[in-house]
């Protein structure tokens, strides 16, 4: 076994939701400054998982995980650790657009507002490079104070992806991305992935197995709370080991 | 078939009907006493006149004492029910355990079924006592101890109300904020509250509206005395207790004194219908936004 150093590492992870068991020890690695995909039918657990990872699911009545998270090699479920903390190393985009009720720049800069920053120089600056880096500065530039809320369904996904990075996470997990979006607005959340992927750590959970294929360095197939397989992305789709990959994959079921 | 149909349709509307008559009919009889009362007293003296003494010889009609003490009653219980209520409403919506939310909720809202007349004992007999423990120059019958009992009774109101709107923000928002490592405290009062403000703005006046209509709480233990200050440490009388006092003593009917009860019920009247025009506005003009 080499030493080789990963990001994430999940151990014998199992997790639960009151008596229903919904992760069955799931073991893996995930490579730093790569897209990691997690693709599987509806309810095969990608989506808890991948909020296991910053720890998302802790507000939920009854749930519990057994096992190990680690990040940078430090369990996240440890004793010593802040949820809060961990959340602005380990940033999380949503299925749907969800930005603040609030103006498009204080929706940029409310991690840096919560840290307590009021520096309106580095306010505005981080602001003006997140949003450069999800390419919506041209675009919103000159309405930074109008509300988000105006703006289009795709420009709020890279508005709520432009918030994410304001705070320098070095991760960032994005639960059904684009599910909710035109095909436009998520080829340009594709592009956007693909080039923050030379900064970020990068798990996606996806519905769509093109887009798996289109952004995603490794991929993981999930089956009711087992994961599957798990590979280059290239390998799973072109010569998956297991059958139900296979299935999955060409489409007979899911 | 279609007669008993025709027989139900006719039912409901009928009831629906008789509940518009007899508002109309309840505000017919507001206006035309008070007409007849405002033919007889200025109304320029009724609005500007520092006295309200229409059952001594000498005889004053200015509501503002009646105002005043309305208002200072109204305005020391938002003072108790407002961070008390706001506060229960973001604990029971960020911090409670959902089972305790269940149990808790409902019975925080056995608060408002409390008789009111049992309040006013309360105010009377408890805390007016105690308050004279801490303020000595506090007399038995003051505004204090009635608007702060009153700000008890009109917690769940707010609570309740708050309560919904905040659970109404959608959960959406919520993880937003802790996704971006914001506490629950930053959370509940920089994205949750914001959000809800104005569904928590329209609890609050309608819990207003409700000290403003209060009577018999006031009655018992804020003492029946028109007076026009803002001092809460003595008597004074609101414009519900005026009008209980009137009905039940021995002023005849159709007098000039009698007929001061409607001027002082359209006063109220004006007042409720205000606030809760108000509220309504505020819940259509606001509400979307946050959809």
């Amino acid at each position: 076994m080499s030493k080789k150093f990963y990001k994430l590492e999940s151990k014998n992870l199992n997790a639960f939701y009151g008596s229903f068991h919904a992760l069955k020890n799931i073991n893996m690695a995930m490579e730093e400054k790569a897209v990691t995909a997690f693709i599987g039918p509806s309810g095969c657990g990608k989506s808890t998982f991948l909020r296991t990872l910053n720890r998302m699911n802790d507000y939920i009545d009854g749930f519990r995980v057994e096992g190990d998270i680690l990040l940078d090699g430090r369990d996240i479920y440890g004793r010593d650790v802040r949820v809060d903390e961990l959340r602005k190393e380990v940033g999380m985009v949503f299925q749907k657009p969800n930005p603040f009720p609030k103006t498009i720049f204080e929706n940029v800069v409310y991690g840096l507002r919560i840290q307590g920053i009021k520096d309106k120089r580095v306010l505005a600056e981080t602001a003006e490079n997140s949003l450069r880096q999800t390419a919506l500065w041209e675009e919103v530039k000159d309405k930074l104070d109008q509300s988000a809320l105006a703006l289009s369904g795709g420009q709020q996904q890279r508005l709520c992806i432009a918030r994410a990075l304001a705070i320098s996470p070095s991760v960032i997990l994005m639960d059904e991305p684009t599910s909710a979006l035109d095909p436009i607005s998520t080829a340009k959340i594709e592009e956007l992935i693909y080039e923050l992927k030379q900064a970020y750590t990068i798990i996606i959970v996806t519905h769509n197995m093109q887009q798996a294929g289109r952004v995603s360095d490794y991929t993981a197939f999930f089956y009711i709370g087992e994961l599957v397989e798990y590979a280059k992305t290239k390998t799973l789709f072109t010569s998956p080991k297991h059958e139900r990959t296979q299935n999955y994959i060409t489409g007979r079921f899911g | 078939m279609r007669v008993q149909e025709r027989i139900i349709e006719g039912l409901l509307r009928l009831s629906a009907v008789i509940t518009i008559f007899i508002t109309a009919a309840i505000i017919w009889v507001l206006l035309s006493e008070s007409i007849s009362f405002f033919s007889e007293v200025s109304i320029i003296d009724f609005l500007t006149d520092k006295q309200w003494t229409p059952l001594f010889a000498e005889k004053h009609f200015g509501i503002l004492p009646l105002v005043a003490g309305t208002f200072l009653t109204t305005a020391i219980a938002i003072a108790v029910a407002l961070p008390i209520g706001l506060t229960i409403a973001i604990y029971l919506n960020e911090y409670a355990p959902a089972r305790f939310k269940k149990t808790v909720k409902p019975l925080l809202e056995i608060l408002a079924t409390i008789p009111t007349v049992v309040y006013g004992f309360f105010a009377l007999t408890v805390v007016t006592p105690f308050l004279q423990t801490i303020i000595p120059n506090l007399a038995g019958f003051n505004a204090l101890s009635a608007g702060m009992v009153m700000g008890v009774m009109i917690i769940p109101m707010i609570s309740s109300l708050s309560e919904d709107a905040i659970s109404a923000v959608p959960r959406s928002l919520r993880e937003a904020a802790y996704g971006m490592g914001s506490t629950r405290l930053q959370t509940a009062f920089g994205v949750m509250v914001p959000a809800a403000s104005s569904g928590i703005v329209v609890s609050v006046i309608l819990a207003i509206s409700r000290a403003v209509g209060e009577t018999m709480l006031v009655a018992i233990a804020a003492g029946q005395q028109p007076r026009l200050t803002l001092d809460p440490t003595v008597p004074i009388e609101t414009i519900t207790t005026y009008i209980v006092q009137v009905s039940l003593g021995d002023v005849p009917h159709g007098s000039l004194e009698y007929r001061t009860i409607f001027a002082a019920g359209i006063t109220l009247f004006v007042f409720t219908f205000a606030l809760n025009n108000l509220s309504f506005w505020i819940k259509k003009k606001y509400q979307e936004k946050y959809d």
